[in-house]
């Protein structure tokens, strides 16, 4: 960790990053390492290659529940025991879910890590489950949902949003499950689920913090690698057939106060990228919408006076196709129509008068040189490895990010905003207060 | 455990410019770049009663034009350079973090200078972040997170600076003028209010240098109106009706002061009792056994002019009554002070090995500094903290426990709950 790092605006591009040591188990589990001596701490994630976008059918946010069910018990842990004896030990742990991925997490002390090594391996094959400890925690989903998404009218609006944006393919579906199809889940459909996916050929380790693969690889051996492999299905989702429609949500609610614009257009993803637009895109995204110095704020906040926020968002991780999305906020009184104009305006801008040199340049360096602060947190880093790995991407995808950066140029910003932002592929959403009707 | 607990996890120094401002510094060469967390003693309290929201919105505006920069200009100063610079304001403090790359590190505190010291106030962003305040404060209206606490504060504070709420109202935002902003910056944020904290790639002579040369221009006094300690008011329960499935309750009442000797065995109480996520009793009652909620919690909230216990749940309209009992129940049970031998070790255990993981950032551990330097713990605070949490005996945590727990609660619930009804 002693060289430069990256060099800001100026110098060369790095060829690496994190510098991560890989490999891979008897029984087929990956593992990665990244060293940071700092403190005498460790990250241990482990990440399963199925998400939310493998629910069965009818079943929708399956995926998630079993997350929450692994904290139920094994034959030789009883439930709710696995987060006190990781407190216990002065650790904190979680999990998370996504389209693609689900994984596990405990920082802890490095001399503690051949614990929770083992308690992470113990519930990848020997997971217990009762009807006791399953349906009260069938009711936390519920209560999860209403929290995150029923109570929340920005959040239904995400939902019917990303429903319509995927005509077929499974990223329609909430990660966290519709609610009627929550309320029937069962036991047996988390332990077949469970019995499917969860093993350890089909999951990736990564430690980050004070420890290198030396050190690692025989507690990996001992805990993880004891586990046999199974046959794992390919994950074999519906494709997305061509969309040929551009299609308009509105979500008309008393609750709203303050409306809201989103327009999300289908994108490739850095591993589903036929046509070689996902770094211009990148790009793209933060000089049409990163920040304050964007295209879209200063043109739609600053100059016109029309939003108070606007930005753009675009995520290349994603196994199958993804989406980019456009959002603005009006400003009291601002009609959401004129607001919508504004950004078709821009749109239209971009796509007719291309970009130019300067804001790439800028753009570019601004991307490389925030990039330094990636290598300050344990768990980020662990996340930026565990997401690409899960997505289909090597660790190249991380390590050669820079260079796939730097490289970019006009052409392939301009390449990547027509061949993305069509509307025949888009959705527009829009969330509007009930008292005052389209006119926001 | 034992030898975690009395390793220091990173060595401080207390860096004193030659103009004599005050850091707490970890120099961290591994990566270069720089976190900088600084509070003046100068937050929402202090805005004039028909102002509220003052501090805020010149918190919004520090960084939209400053000296020779307008706006667009100073953002891109900062953008450009991969500088962060944010400023905020909350009920004690108006806070800032800067965060820089080695690189851009004289260019980073010039910027962070000229935002205290010339900051433009020019009509374009005066009115533009006037809008998004504006704005924000009708996206609040519908997030029953904030209606609940907010009508909590209100309630517990009313008459009082607290009760007023950080970021304005509509009308007291729609009302502040260019020269209110400018009196903010002028006379607020003086060196006598100053605390800094300060982590990563750099060593304390280079610190003092830029010290002196970003501060030393700042008021030495503050003038700003004097305000008192207060106690929130407690006993009732309130409802405001919102149309949505799932009621938000927030829980609270009179905590213990950061500098009370009893501060560390209230840590413990609290982690006992909502504090330590998976091993609370609140989330073992009302969550893992009864699934009634995602999420229930409690914290210590280290107000200056009211310490306050505070805490959250949300469940469904039909069934939050029985979320509410319970934790009035645990609560009443804690107050009692029984507490198992079992559940003071691990909360110590916890406390003690979990505070390294605290301080694995260059973010984190500035952020730690700082609030060292602002509560008065001193230099050693990283060193002596767990030793501090290892002290607390049996009859230390009964009486934190009585402290705490023995009394009424003030309750707020935004949602329909069934069989609930405001009691006055």
């Amino acid at each position: 960790m002693s060289e430069a790092g990256l060099i800001p605006l100026t110098g060369a591009v790095p060829t690496a990053v994190f510098h991560p040591e890989c490999f891979r188990l008897a029984n087929g589990m990956e593992v990665v390492v990244v060293t940071n001596r700092r403190a005498p701490v460790v990250a241990h994630y482990v990440w399963y290659r199925v998400g939310c976008a493998d629910s069965p059918l009818g079943k929708s946010g399956l995926p998630h529940f079993l997350e929450h069910l692994m904290f139920k018990g094994t034959r030789t842990v009883a439930p709710g025991e696995f987060s006190k004896i990781v407190a216990r030990n002065g650790g904190n742990d979680n999990a998370f879910t996504s389209w693609d991925f689900t994984a596990y997490f405990q920082t802890i002390a490095k001399d503690r890590l051949d614990l929770v090594m083992r308690l992470e391996a113990d519930r990848m094959a020997n997971l217990d489950l009762s009807d006791e400890h399953v349906y009260p925690e069938r009711d936390v989903i519920l209560e999860e949902r209403k929290q995150r998404v029923d109570n929340e009218p920005q959040a239904l609006l995400g939902e019917a949003l990303q429903a319509a944006q995927f005509l077929h393919h499974p990223y329609r579906l909430p990660i966290i499950g519709w609610l009627h199809e929550i309320a029937s889940y069962t036991r047996e459909d988390a332990i077949a689920f469970y019995e499917h996916w969860y093993a350890p050929n089909n999951a990736i380790l990564i430690v980050v913090g004070d420890i290198d693969a030396h050190e690692l690889r025989p507690l990996a051996e001992r805990h993880y690698g004891a586990l046999p492999p199974r046959a794992v299905p390919q994950r074999r989702r519906v494709q997305e057939p061509p969309q040929h429609a551009a299609r308009r949500v509105e979500l008309v609610d008393p609750r709203v106060r303050q409306p809201q614009l989103v327009r999300s257009f289908l994108a490739p993803s850095q591993h589903a990228d036929d046509g070689g637009h996902a770094a211009g895109l990148e790009v793209l995204v933060e000089l049409f919408g990163g920040g304050t110095t964007s295209r879209l704020y200063r043109s739609l906040v600053v100059e016109q006076g029309l939003a108070a926020a606007a930005g753009a968002g675009y995520q290349p991780w994603s196994l199958d196709p993804t989406t980019c999305r456009l959002m603005a906020s009006p400003r009291p009184g601002v009609p959401v129509d004129r607001l919508e104009a504004a950004l078709d305006a821009e749109i239209a801008k971009l796509l007719d008068g291309g970009v130019e040199e300067e804001e790439l340049e800028r753009t570019k360096g601004r991307m490389l040189a925030e990039a330094v602060y990636a290598r300050d947190s344990l768990g980020g880093v662990a996340r930026l490895f565990g997401m690409a790995l899960t997505t289909g991407l090597g660790i190249d995808a991380i390590e050669g990010w820079p260079q796939r950066i730097a490289a970019v140029d006009r052409a392939a910003v301009e390449a990547a905003a027509r061949a993305v932002f069509v509307p025949a592929h888009s959705v527009t959403g829009r969330l509007l207060p009930a008292e005052v009707g389209a006119d926001g | 455990m034992a030898d975690r607990a009395t390793t220091p996890p990173a060595r401080v120094e207390e860096v004193v410019s030659p103009g004599g401002i005050r850091a707490y510094l970890v120099t961290e060469r591994s990566i270069p770049f720089l976190s900088l967390a600084l509070h003046f003693q100068a937050g929402a309290v202090y805005d004039p009663p028909e102002r509220a929201g003052l501090a805020y919105m010149t918190a919004g505006l520090l960084d939209e034009g400053a000296g020779p920069y307008a706006s667009q200009a100073f953002r891109r100063e900062l953008e450009d350079n991969a500088i962060r610079l944010a400023f905020d304001a909350d009920l004690d403090g108006f806070t800032a973090t800067l965060k820089t790359l080695t690189a851009t590190r004289e260019h980073a505190f010039e910027l962070l200078r000229l935002a205290l010291l010339e900051p433009r106030f020019d009509p374009e962003p005066v009115e533009r972040i006037r809008a998004q305040i504006l704005a924000e404060l009708r996206r609040r209206e519908s997030d029953p997170d904030y209606v609940s606490s907010r009508a909590w504060f209100a309630r517990a504070f009313a008459g009082h600076g607290y009760g007023r709420p950080v970021r304005g109202t509509p009308d007291s935002i729609a009302r502040i003028a260019r020269n209110e902003l400018l009196a903010v910056a002028r006379e607020r944020l003086a060196r006598s209010e100053l605390s800094i904290g300060v982590a990563g790639d750099i060593g304390p002579e280079e610190l003092a240098s830029l010290l002196d040369r970003t501060f030393q221009g700042l008021p030495d006094r503050a003038s700003k109106p004097v305000v008192t300690a207060t106690e929130p008011a407690l006993g009732e329960t309130i409802v405001v009706p919102m149309p949505i499935p799932q009621s938000i309750v927030t829980f609270g009442r009179t905590g213990i002061p950061r500098n009370d000797p009893d501060y560390y065995a209230a840590t413990i109480a609290n982690y006992i009792l909502g504090g330590g996520g998976f091993s609370s009793r609140l989330m073992e009652e009302v969550r893992e056994k009864r699934g009634l909620a995602y999420s229930v919690y409690s914290y210590l909230h280290e107000a200056r002019l009211a310490p306050l216990w505070l805490g959250a749940v949300a469940t469904s309209n039909e069934r939050v009554a029985q979320s509410i009992a319970i934790v009035r129940e645990e609560v009443a049970k804690l107050a009692s002070g029984e507490v198992e031998e079992r559940e003071l070790v691990d909360a110590k255990t916890y406390l003690t090995g979990s505070f390294p993981l605290r301080l694995s950032t260059n973010d984190q551990i500035a952020r730690m500094l700082l609030g060292m330097m602002v509560h008065g713990l001193g230099r050693r605070f990283l060193e002596e903290r767990n030793g501090l949490i290892e002290a607390v005996g049996r009859e230390d945590l009964a009486r934190a426990c009585r402290r705490l727990y023995a009394g009424e609660l003030l309750i707020t619930v935004a949602g329909r709950p069934e069989g609930l009804a405001s009691t006055s």
